[in-house]
């Protein structure tokens, strides 16, 4: 009994060790083979509409929505120490630093994370990536880095999408249905907003975040067993553990970040 | 799809993002409301900063005329030294008084400059001398209690 639990441990860690190794240099392989998505950039921008493109709406309307929550959250808060002008400090440095990154990321790992991962699960269980190979064609190079890379870029610009309009949500909110005074809504919060501290980490973060989940949906869709119940399993587990990465890095970032700022 | 209808796609995509990218740069956070280039650094000392932090305003007459670059603790005068990073457009008279304000009652605190009447004008890495220090609460308070405790007191 206690011999065939340790027996399963070992297995198991033998397992998370290989899995993890695989992956390493799945991650590498693709990165070497990225030239044929320069070279041949149309195979990205391919991808870059049905990862970027796409995602726009649900990006979109998102931000725009946080953003008018936390105009009346923080307005509720604020005015309890009569310090309404803030809001537009509190909305564009909260977007800016954290929900921006961190929620565009989380969307764009349900979006077109699950899609990237089911796409190439499916490609791999019809024998489509066997057969390139057959024509002596790399799939690696012709159907995952074009996907990495439209994730890589796609990833910053939603984020900053999202932000942009979070804050015009904010002041939707805040300033056309609330009141709060215009001029010092945009004036306190350009004082307080700094670019290289808040917005250029931000884009840090949210290409971090962008090759993080596209590695893992590529990894996932690559490494599916090739029947319907290995493309569905591996669909949910790009969800969930890009999902968890995308928080990790998160904290870990913004330890190394935020860390000197008073 | 067709490919050019794709591409027309994508490339508003980019556009739209990189829009977005410069609307935070440019009207969410000031890129650069004080360059480095064009400005000049002066250093002021103060026995007591209270809650001054680096990047706080330079303000003179309620005008954002600098920033603080960065505080330092003199280990030979025990005084904070306060590198102000000022505006090269606005020169200041040698006997320019820096003094620590706050704003409003618990703002963040800032720098106020007045300007004295000396004809000889602040340069790169001057100092200057007259300075006024953070009021901290709990001094004033200790301050006014004493002060109450003495007026009560049996002559």
């Amino acid at each position: 009994m206690l011999k065939r639990s340790i027996e399963n441990l070992g297995n198991r860690t033998i397992q998370g060790v290989w899995r993890i190794g695989f992956a390493a240099r799945f991650f590498l392989t693709m990165l070497l083979h990225s030239g044929t998505a320069f070279r041949r950039f149309g195979l990205t921008v391919r991808e870059m509409y049905f990862t970027g493109v796409l995602s726009l709406i649900i990006i979109l309307v998102s931000g725009l929505f946080v953003g008018m929550v936390l105009g009346l959250q923080g307005y509720e808060t604020l005015q309890t120490y009569g310090s309404e002008e803030a809001l537009g400090v509190l909305v564009a440095l909260s977007l800016v630093r954290e929900l921006g990154p961190v929620v565009a990321a989380l969307l764009f790992a349900s979006r077109a994370g699950s899609a990237i991962t089911a796409e190439i699960g499916l490609m791999k269980a019809t024998e489509q990536l066997s057969a390139m190979e057959m024509m002596a064609v790399d799939p690696i190079a012709r159907v995952v880095a074009p996907r990495f890379w439209a994730g890589v870029i796609s990833m910053p610009l939603l984020a900053a999408l999202f932000s942009a309009m979070g804050i015009f949500g904010g002041y939707l909110v805040g300033v056309q249905l609330i009141g709060v005074d215009e001029g010092s809504f945009w004036s306190q919060m350009q004082s307080a907003v700094d670019f290289e501290q808040d917005i250029l980490n931000g884009v840090i973060k949210s290409v971090v975040f962008g090759v993080a989940i596209t590695t893992i949906a590529l990894f996932e869709g690559y490494d599916a067993p090739p029947t319907a119940e290995g493309v569905s399993g591996a669909t949910t587990r790009t969800v969930v553990t890009s999902s968890l990465a995308v928080l990790a890095l998160d904290f870990v970032l913004t330890a190394f970040m935020f860390r000197g700022i008073n | 799809m067709n490919k050019t209808v794709l591409d027309l796609w994508v490339g508003l995509f980019v556009i739209a993002g990189i829009a977005a990218l410069l609307f935070l740069a440019l009207k969410v956070g000031s890129m650069s409301a004080v360059n480095t280039s064009d400005s000049y650094e002066v250093v002021a000392r103060f026995e007591n900063i209270g809650g001054l932090k680096p990047r706080a305003p330079v303000k003179s007459a309620g005008v954002v005329v600098g920033r603080v670059a960065d505080i330092r603790f003199d280990n030979e005068t025990y005084e904070a030294a306060v590198t102000l990073r000022l505006d090269k457009r606005y020169a200041f008279p040698k006997d320019t008084i820096a003094a620590i304000m706050t704003s409003g009652l618990l703002g963040e605190q800032y720098i106020g400059l007045e300007a004295g009447g000396d004809s000889a004008k602040l340069k790169d890495k001057d100092r200057i001398l007259i300075t006024q220090d953070a009021v901290v609460l709990e001094n004033l308070i200790g301050h006014f209690l004493y002060g109450k405790a003495q007026e009560g007191a049996p002559q």
